[in-house]
This record gives structure tokens, sequence and C-alpha cells, in this order.
């Protein structure tokens, strides 16, 4: 398991944890996790709480910044008039401020933990500029500041030195150090010309020579643009984000007049309430749970999506993949395994099938490629054929495959020779050998093509000289395993999925029918992705795809949700409002996901913010008005033990459980793929009933606490 | 057969009533509501009022030709009072005082129908009949086009057009609220409800001598009264007054007629956005309501403190004994919680819980069923904020019928659910912290402020139905309440309408499993819990000092 520079470098505020990104997690789609939360880290962001207690921060959160607004006024009464009550509730209502500035901070703290590692690799270069660079031939050298270089320059990096800015390697092929960026410390190729061409700046080069030309401008170069994200420093507010601090305003000056307007009615009634005792009503009442952890969750969101190495360029593009109705995926590496296996030997009439599989086997013992070892593990479990070692055949001669013969084999020392490969190449070579392959060989093999498999035709010479052909071997797809019941989840969310293959229409629905998606796009090209996505946004649907090439660009730009691989080109990377640094195209669906949390999480912990609202009122209503409406005594049906120490239980469980709430907020509420009604339902009873419940054990509890404090009584 | 048991008999036959006429009546009010042909009579109309019928308006356009013709309503109404002493009929009534005029032309313009006078002993029939009953058609109808606006916005795409406001005004009146005012007018005098146009009668041989009583074109104005949720009577004992209401079965008819539309509008929703699941959970949420309401008043009617109050028939104080506790708690929740006012018992006599259970029915913002056309799209409203939270939680973009609710129909949403509270409160401290004001209150103690809280509850959400202890003849009790009842209607009218605009220009959504089912038993009862739930953290302390501190013990 690679290392992860991004995780790691969050790792002193949070326990090690596995790493979902590095692997695929297929067969195991559990619930979206997150980091855990260590009390340091609260310490450690106390500083910065205090610090956005400044009213010109406090002010871009409304219902916090009527808390403030409270807390100084019950100070200036508490000065005025001091008494245990006044100051103690003054101080838990600065606390409930500072609880809320420090959900925020701890949520960037991880962030700028991540940032300072990754600034750490923007190290000063001396870039060695080419004038007037053109294919084969180049000017003169100079050497200038990386943070110089401007828009189309060429530069030169050799082994051991730090590339000086983004770019398109246009010449060489080297070998490049990315763990900085990607924590992933196997070096990558990077090559001119074709998909792989894309090198970031503060990547160090570990052998050869390269020229890139530079595609960023200073300061907005990937690394300048991953400080930022992770930073939050310019987060802006996402769609639901601005929706929901709408209704919480509105709630809030609800229940401002609710309070402003009562005094003039407590005055009639003889019941006049102090301004101390008027502010923790109010407080008690504005949905400050959410309002306080709005911010955290939002940060926190992305912060999920970093540790798994993916990097959001907005906040906007997070909650679009939770309301993705089309993903679009790559066959490849997605939904199958990157290489195909041996899943049929088909011998052709009058050979018997065990003779076809010795052979097979025989002719791939020395082929270490994916499909070869296939080969003879089918040999094996489909035949009881023990794989031979080399020792055992002394004197083979192994014959490689090349381009050239495409073909490849063994020669026994007995003078028996086996081979195995295109279907061309070895009927050629069965000719060549006096042999004369049927067309039973041809139909087999357009039979396997036409199937979606590849076939690879075996044939064998025996030692007196005669060639001929033994049969076929059937290449397949694999469909990873668990992909299937993934693709279910998906639908059980509505969401449909589409593969994209470049296979024919008849193996793309083999492989469409078995791997359970919904749809398929076959011999796609660039211009017919980019029309399904547009034939889908037309119908008001939301697309997210991933992609890595040039062409891919497009239909990156185009669709909802774009995740560009880190390995593609900078023309992909750019297109995208996502980058996948572990370019695994899997992780679509875990990013879907990520974004669904999110809006669950806010969902809920608005629901219980609203919920709590009664508690607290059969704690304050009457701990206010039983004084001369002693029927109100009725409603202090938690007992409380004096009107003060249940107004100071109220707002001491206010605070507190907005302290008791960060964890849920920076981990994201538990989230499994389901329909919407069961997830409603599941929601609404833990953070509906929960909040309406909860409270009243909460608030019971501390006023068995408080009210032994003496000026409580 | 006791009062209980006509009690019950007679909420069986009016859910008999209301269900029959669900689907007919909600299909039809689709239909005219849709349909592209022009009757004959319209043609007319459309051409004598310079309006272009196929004209299809934005939501600013329909918006200010709601308040044009409402102000044009309230000029026209303040002026025939002010000089109905000039006009025939007048039956020797002098002219309205000019604040008083102002808050009755508020008042019925808004279909709320608050009255600071005696009808008897103000009004002259062409006053009545030209002046208030025409509001009454007028005031109804325009609810109903606004919601009809509404609900275009949750089925049109692309588009800034919502349709046509003179056409649905003059549908809405032509071919619903006339031919069902005449038929239930004749329907109603069958039943013994008083219809002339001659002077007073006079009745001789009683002990205080000879009496003149007033009778009026009393079933016409009745039907239209209750049938458009105005409430408004032309006497000052209302539905009380045996003259328009004579007996059980007139009262059985006039609780229908001011049900019948606002229940059967969820049919008319559901015909319109192609689900009629979508209808039935919205009118269950109303039923619901309704019926605890009224299962609590009645319980809470029936059931004094003490043996000797319940013994001696306290509950009857205050109500007509020719129909007993159960039909006067079914009369006063159904129009409490419809924007009626109507009333066949004084609402100030009920018991604390009883008065308490009527204002917390107009708080919930008249809409279960609530007014003809306010109650739903005050429902739809509420609908909206529920889908945003209930949406959130099932992780997606919120979205209610196909249209998403983002930042703009949120603040909308919330600028609706805000301005009614805030009317309401603000009013009523204002005229707490008034001691003049306050000393119009004729009871002390919780019970006196209650009669302050009931009427700015009552105007504000323009029911219209008072607490009968407040004195509210005053030049500032008119002028605010006129103010409380103007602003209580047309704000709200305003985001309901940009609202609609800004639904209409979205693309529409493709429904998936992952889409919240806004079509189910769930969802229903989780708009049932957000709107006690709001309502209630709004009123808790208000109400605290008023019924709760009367009542509890």
């Amino acid at each position: 398991m690679p290392t992860n520079a991004l995780t790691e470098a969050s790792a002193s505020g949070q326990a090690p944890q596995p790493q979902p990104g590095s692997e695929p997690r297929h067969g195991s789609p559990g619930p979206v996790g997150g980091g855990f939360l260590d009390p340091r880290m609260l310490w450690k962001s106390l500083p910065d709480a205090l610090r956005k207690l400044d009213p010109r921060t406090m002010a871009k959160n409304p219902v916090m910044f009527v808390v403030e607004i409270g807390s100084v006024l019950t100070t200036w009464q508490a000065i005025a008039h001091p008494s245990v009550f006044a100051w103690v509730i003054t101080v838990w209502l600065w606390l409930t401020v500072v609880f809320a500035n420090l959900a925020e901070a701890v949520a960037e703290g991880r962030g700028k933990a991540q940032a300072a590692t990754l600034r750490k690799a923007k190290t000063t270069t001396v870039a060695r500029r080419i004038a007037s660079w053109s294919p084969g031939q180049a000017g003169p050298e100079s050497e200038v500041a990386g943070t110089d270089l401007q828009l189309g320059d060429h530069v030169v990096v050799e082994a051991g030195q730090i590339i000086p800015g983004d770019g398109d390697v246009v010449e060489g092929v080297a070998s490049v150090d990315e763990s900085a960026i990607t924590g992933e410390s196997a070096p990558v190729i990077r090559e001119s010309g074709g998909d792989r061409s894309a090198v970031t700046g503060g990547t160090k080069v570990l052998s050869d020579r390269i020229v890139v030309k530079i595609t960023s401008k200073p300061g907005e170069t990937f690394i300048d643009r991953m400080i930022t994200l992770v930073e939050g420093a310019n987060r802006q507010k996402t769609p639901n984000e601005m929706a929901l601090n709408v209704l919480l305003a509105s709630l809030t000056v609800v229940f401002l007049l609710a309070v402003v307007t009562l005094q003039p009615m407590a005055t009639w009634a003889g019941a006049a309430q102090t301004l101390v005792v008027m502010v923790a009503l109010l407080v008690a009442l504005i949905p400050t749970t959410i309002g306080a952890l709005l911010s955290a969750i939002g940060i926190a969101g992305m912060d999920r999506l970093v540790q798994r190495n993916v990097l959001a360029m907005s906040g906007r593009a997070v909650e679009a993949a939770g309301d993705i109705n089309t993903l679009l995926l790559d066959k490849t590496g997605t939904i199958t395994l990157g290489n195909r296996q041996a899943g049929e030997f088909v011998p052709v009439t009058g050979v018997e099938s065990g003779v076809l599989a010795d052979a097979a086997q025989l002719s791939s013992l020395a082929d270490e490629t994916p499909e070869g070892r296939s080969i003879v593990v089918l040999a094996k479990t489909a035949y009881g054929l023990r794989e031979r070692h080399s020792g055992e055949l002394s004197g083979a001669e192994f014959v490689p495959f090349t381009a050239q013969t495409r073909m490849s084999g063994v020669n026994l020392q007995d003078g028996h020779e086996v081979r195995k490969g295109a279907g061309s190449a070895v009927m050629r070579w069965v000719r060549d050998n006096g042999g004369h392959p049927t067309d039973e060989v041809g139909a087999l093999v357009d039979g396997i093509s036409a199937a979606g498999g590849t076939p690879l035709v075996v044939a064998e010479k025996t030692p007196d000289g005669v060639a001929r052909t033994l049969g076929v071997i059937h290449l397949k797809d694999v469909v990873k395993e668990g992909i299937r019941e993934r693709f279910a989840e998906l639908r059980s969310m509505g969401i449909k999925t589409v593969m994209i293959t470049g296979d024919n229409p008849l193996t793309a629905k083999a492989i469409a029918a078995e791997a359970g998606v919904d749809d398929f796009l076959a011999e796609a090209t660039p211009e017919d992705k980019m029309a399904l996505i547009k034939k889908e946004q037309e119908g008001g649907k939301l697309v997210a795809m991933t992609g890595d090439g040039t062409n891919d660009a497009p239909a990156l730009a185009q669709a909802d949700v774009g995740v560009a691989m880190n390995t593609g080109t900078s023309a992909a990377k750019e297109a995208g409002n996502m980058v996948d640094l572990d370019s695994n195209p899997t992780k679509l669906i875990e990013i879907v996901e990520i974004g669904k949390q999110l809006l669950i999480t806010r969902g809920a912990l608005t629901t219980f913010s609203i919920a709590n609202d009664v508690a607290k009122y059969f704690a304050i209503i009457p701990a206010m008005f039983a004084v001369v409406y002693p029927g109100l005594h009725v409603l202090n049906i938690m007992g409380l033990h004096s009107p003060k120490s249940a107004i100071t239980s109220a707002i001491i469980f206010n605070a507190l459980i907005i302290i008791g709430l960060i964890p849920l907020a920076l981990r994201g509420v538990r989230y499994r793929p389901s329909s919407a009604s069961a997830l409603l339902r599941r929601n609404l009873l833990i953070y509906g009933a929960g909040g309406l419940a909860l409270p009243f054990a909460g608030i019971k509890l501390i006023d068995l606490i408080v009210q032994f404090i003496p000026g409580l009584k | 057969m006791s009062d209980t048991w006509a009690g019950v008999l007679q909420v069986v036959a009016l859910v008999l009533l209301l269900a029959v006429s669900y689907r007919p009546l909600g299909d039809y009010m689709a239909h005219l509501l849709t349909t592209r042909k022009h009757l004959r009579a319209e043609k007319a109309l459309y051409k004598t009022m310079g309006a272009d019928p196929e004209a299809d308006q934005t939501w600013g356009v329909y918006l200010r030709s709601v308040l044009a013709i409402s102000a044009v309503g309230v000029l026209l109404l303040y002026g025939l009072l002010r000089v109905q002493h000039h006009l025939m009929m007048a039956l020797g009534m002098p002219k309205m005082q000019a604040d008083l005029a102002y808050n009755t032309a508020a008042s019925f313009v808004t279909n709320t129908n608050w009255q600071n006078y005696y009808g008897e002993n103000t009004l002259g029939y062409v006053a009545q009949a030209t002046g208030l009953a025409v509001q009454n058609f007028v005031s109804a109808s325009v609810g109903i086009a606004v919601v009809a606006t509404l609900i275009r916005g949750f089925t049109r795409s692309k588009t800034d057009r919502l349709g046509n406001f003179w056409v649905d005004l003059t549908r809405i009146i032509v071919r619903l609220m006339l031919p069902l005012s005449i038929v239930f007018a004749i329907v109603l005098m069958a039943g013994g409800v008083v219809q002339s146009l001659g002077d007073h009668m006079t009745v001789v041989h009683t002990i205080n001598g000879d009496q003149r009583l007033y009778t009026g074109a009393t079933a016409s104005q009745e039907v239209i009264k209750e049938l458009g949720t105005n409430g408004g009577g032309i006497f000052d004992g209302n539905s009380s007054h045996p003259f328009e209401n004579p007996n059980g079965f007139t009262n059985l008819i006039e609780i229908y007629l001011l049900l019948v539309i606002a229940f059967a509008l969820p049919r008319t929703f559901g015909k319109m956005v192609g689900s009629h699941k979508q209808g039935y959970t919205i009118v269950s949420v109303m039923a619901v309501i309704w019926l605890g309401s009224l299962a609590f008043a009645t319980f809470a009617e029936t059931h004094h403190h003490g043996v000797n109050l319940v013994t001696g028939h306290a509950g009857l104080e205050g109500k007509e004994s020719r129909f007993g506790i159960p039909a006067s708690a079914l009369f006063m929740t159904s129009t409490t919680l419809t924007s009626t006012g109507a009333v066949n018992s004084t609402h100030d006599s009920y018991t604390p819980f009883g008065g308490g259970a009527a204002m917390f029915n107009m708080m919930l913002g008249e809409i279960a069923p609530g007014g003809t056309g306010s109650g739903l799209y005050g429902m739809l409203i509420l609908a909206v904020v529920t889908v945003f939270i209930a949406g959130l939680m099932v992780g997606r973009t919120p979205e209610y019928l196909g249209k998403k609710i983002r930042p703009t129909e949120m603040k909308y949403a919330a600028l609706y659910i805000l301005t009614t509270p805030a009317i309401v409160l603000v009013f009523a401290g204002i005229a707490m912290a008034l001691p003049g004001e306050t000393a119009r209150m004729t009871n002390s103690g919780p019970h006196g402020f209650s009669e302050v809280l009931y009427a700015f509850t009552s105007m504000g959400n323009n029911n219209g139905s008072a607490f009968a202890g407040l004195g509210g003849d005053t030049t500032w009790w008119n002028t605010a309440g006129a103010l409380a009842m103007m602003f209580g209607r047309f704000l709200p009218m305003v985001w309901v309408l940009a609202l609609a605009g800004s639904l209409a220009r979205q693309k529409p959504v493709p429904e998936s499993s992952g889409t919240l089912k806004t079509a189910s038993p769930l969802f229903a009862g989780m708009l049932l819990g957000t709107v006690l739930l709001v309502v209630g953290l709004t009123y808790f302390p208000a109400l605290s000092l008023g019924p709760l501190a009367e009542g509890l013990h």
C-alpha cells in the first residue's frame, strides 16, 4: 500500500485509517467513512476559533451572529447588575459562539495541514528555458526562476531535477516521481504525444531527459490550485448551502420577532422578563446547532474527497455529485479488470480438449503476461493439469512474443513445437510447416470475436514434422467481483449506469448484461460520448463521467461532474471539475456517495436542530411565566429544579450539543446506498425523533448538576 | 337524539358530502383553469374590460393585475360606504365613518370580513349587495386564480408565462362561483334563510312592544359568505342569527359550503400536475388537521373543569341551543381552519382550550383546508419547505414535482412562512404596549390578552372571526387592523407568484427511485409534523400567556 502524502499530512489530527482511494474497493461498498476527531485538534484550533469572534467574520453566519450580539448584551447586563445567574448565562452564551467557531476552525485545520505539506513541494526551482524550441531543434538555454516562466515557454528537465511548472512533454520519455502530489511512491512514465504527456510542477524527474511546454501561468499551477482548495481560502457557498441559510435566517427572524414581541405581552401580564432571560430564550430557539455546524459540514465534505485523493475544483461540483442521475463508466478498469483472461479452450474436431489444454499450457509457461498466466490457471482448474516448471522441460526453448511474429510458444528437446497467437499468424505457421488448417478454425475465431472475446489459436508440430491446429483459446473480459451489486445499489439510489466501450455492440451487450449496467455505448467515439451527455442533460438529468485523454476534454467539460484522471492530459484536467490523483475510475461511485452524504448531513442536523426546540420550550416557558400564572407549572414536565436552573440547563445543553455533534459534522452521517424512502425513514427516526427526545434527557441531566450552584436556586 | 350523536352524524354527513364532491368539483375546476375555450358571455366581458384573453402573462404582470383589481376594489367599496346614505334602499342608514369604512373596505377585499360594525344597524341593501357581496365573489376568486398560477409554475417549464389573470378571474366567477351560489342560495332559502329587499319587518306584540326586524337579501349573500370563505354576515349575530342560519339543516349546508372548494382544490392540483396521488397526499394532511382539531375542540368544550360546570352545561355558554356543543365546535373548527370567520357561536365564550384551538387553527396559516385558493397555496408552500428539509435527508438537491428547490425558491417560501407570524406578533405586541388600546379589552388577565392576540391572528391570517370581547371600532384598531389584513393578504401573494415564476423558468428534473416520494404517507406525515412544529414553535410563547395560562391548572 503506497503512502499517501495528503492523508499523512493530516495524520497529526487523526488516527491512521485505511486508504480507500488507492485500491478499487470492489466487493465491499461499505459506508462512506471519514476521519476521527482528536480532542487535541479542538485545543489546537482554539486560537483560530477566538479570532473568528470578530464581528465582521461572524456576520457571514446570521444565526451565530445573533448569538454573539446576545452575548454582548448579556455581558453588559451581567456587569451592570451582577448575579450568578447572569454570569453563568453570559459565559455559556459566549461558549456557544466559541464552540461554533471551533467547529469551523477544526474543519479548516485539517485543510491547512495538507496545504502546508503541499507548500513544501512548491520549492523555488530554477528552470532551464530553451529559446525558440521546435521539434528536432532547440535554441540556446538560459536559466530563469520557475516563477518567471510564461505560458508556452519550453524548458528542459533532466534526471534528478524538479519540473518547474505544469506542462506537456513535447520531447522524450522520462520516469517521474509524483509522490509530492499523489502520495504514490512508484514512479510513473511521462512521454511526448498520447495521453500521458502531462507533467505537474513540483514533481521530480527520476531518469532521462524531457522537454516540457509550460501550460500554466505562474501562480496558477496545479499545486497552487490544490493549496487554495484544501485551505478553503475562497470557499464559495454551494446552492443548497445558500438555500439552507435562507431557511435558517428566516427561522431566526421569526423567533427574534416572537421573543421581542413577547416582552410587551409579558409586561402587561405582570411578568416582565430581564434582558438576560429574553436573550437566553432567543438563543435557545434559533437553530444554533445547524447554524454552528453548517460551514464545518461543507468544509469536511471537501476534505473527505481530498482524503480519497480527489480534488474538487468547487463545492458546487461535490454537491452536483449527489444529484447525479447518470454515470458514464469506462468499461476497462471500472467494470472489467484491465486484462482479459482465458475463459475456455475450444478444440477443433478430432482433437481432445485435454490435448489442447496441455498444448496451451506448454506454450504459456514462459508467458508472464496476465493473459498467459490465466491460461495456465485455467488449464489447472478446468483440466487438472499441474503447472510444469521450467526445469522439468530440460532443453526446452521458449519463443517469446514479438510484434512481427505475433506468436509465442515453445520448442521442446524432442522436436515437438507449440505455438499460440493471433489466428492469421498461427495459421501461416501451420501452412509453412506443411499443415492444412481447416475452415473450422476460421469459424471458431470469428465466433469468439463476435462474442466479444479475443481468440488465440493454438497449433503444434509433432516431432515427425507435420503441423496442425489444435483449437482456440477464448480470452474474455472479466467483470470485477462485486460490481454487479454496486450497480444494483446505484439503481436503488436512482442512478443509471452507462458503460462506455470501444468494443463492438455485440461484445458490449454481453459484458453489459454480465455486469448489470443499465445501458451501454459501444464503439464509442468522443463525439458519441458528448452526444449522449447532451441527450441526458436535455431531459433534465445530471451526468457524471471520468476521462483522461485530450479527446475526452469536451465531454468532461460538458458533464455536470467530470472527473479527470491525474495520469491524463492537461487538457482533460483543465476541462473536468475534479481530478482523481489515484487515476482510479471506480472512484466516481464514491464521489457520488460523498456528495449525497454531505447533503444528508445538512438535512439531518437541520431536522435535529429544529426538533430540539420543543424540549427547550418546556424548560424555559414555565420558568418565565409560572410565577404569574401558576398553572403553567404543568408544562415543567421535566421537573426542573428552579426557573434559573431550568434556563441555565437549556442554554448549557444548547452549547454542549454543538461540541457533541462536531465529530458527526466532520465525519458525515452514516450513509448506505438505498432508496429515498428508506433513507428518509431512517434519518427521520434518528434525527427527527431523536432530536425531539434527546434534549429532554440532556436538559434534565444538566439541571440535576447545576441546581447545586448556589445562585441558581 | 343526544347532542353528541347529532354532532357525530353531522360530521359523518359532512365528510360524505365533501368526499362525494371532491372528484367532480376538483376536476371541473381543473378543466375551467386549463381549457382553451371561452364562453360567449366571457368573450363579451373580455371585450368590455379591454383584456386580450389569449395573452399569457408573466408573474409580474399577473401580480400587478391582482393588486390593481384589489386596489380598485378597496377604493370603490370605501366610496360606496361613505355615500351609502344617498343610495337607494339605504333604510335610512347614515354614511360610515372614514376609518371604519377604510377598515371594512380592506376587510372585504382581503377575503377577511372582519366587521367592526353591526351589520343590521349600519348597512343599506345597495352597499351590501353591490359593495360587500361583489368583493365576496372577487376576493374568493382571486385566491383560486393565484393558486392556479402556482400550480402552473410546477407544470410549465422553461417559460416565464403563467396564464392570464383576467381570464382566470372571469372563469372562476362565471363558471364556478355564480352557478354554485345560485343553486345553494335556493337550497338555503328552502331551508328557511330569509331573502327580501323590503324594508324592516315589524313584529308586534312582543314584551317590549313592537319590534322592527331587518331581513335583507340574506340567502343570496349567505351563500357566497360561506362558499367564498368570506365570513361577513348581514347580521351581527352572523350564522348564529336565526335569519342567517335557522336550523340544523342550514347549519350543515353552510359548513359544507365553506369547506367544499378548499377541500376539492387538491384534486384540481393533482389533476393539473398529472398525479392524483399528489392531491390525495395534500388533502389527507388537511383532513387530518381538521378532524384532529375538531376532536380536540369538541373534547375541550364538553370537559369543563369541575363537575358543577359540566352538569350545569357551562359548555353551552355562547352557543345556540338549537345547534348544541358538537355542531358549534364543528362550525368553529371549520370556520377558523378556512379563512371564513363566520360564526354560529361566540368564540370568546369557549373554554380556554377551545378558544385556544380556534386561535391555533388560524395560526396554522389557514391551510387545512384554508381559504379558497389561499389554503392550497399556503399548504403547497409548507410542502416546499418540507421537501427542502426532507430532500436534503435523502441526499439530493430537494425537488418537488420535478422542480428544484434552489436558493431563489427557498427565499420566497421562507418569506411566505415569515410574513404572517411577523404581522400577527408585531401588531399584537404593539397593541399590548399601548395602554389606550389594551383598555379596549373587556376581560382582564390571560383572557383579555387572548382577545387582542385573537384579533390580530384573525386579521393577519384573513380569517375575520373575533373574540367578541374586544371593542375594535376605534381609529387605532381600524387602521392597524386594515394594515394587518392587507399585508396578510397581499405580501404572501407576492411571494407565491414570484415562486411560481421562478419554478416555471426551470427545466423539469426526471423522477427516479432516488427522488423523494411526495405522494406517500411518509411525506404526508412529515408535512403534518412540519406544519405543527413550525407554527407551534412560533406562537408557543404568546399562547402560553393566553389560552395556556388560562386553561392550565
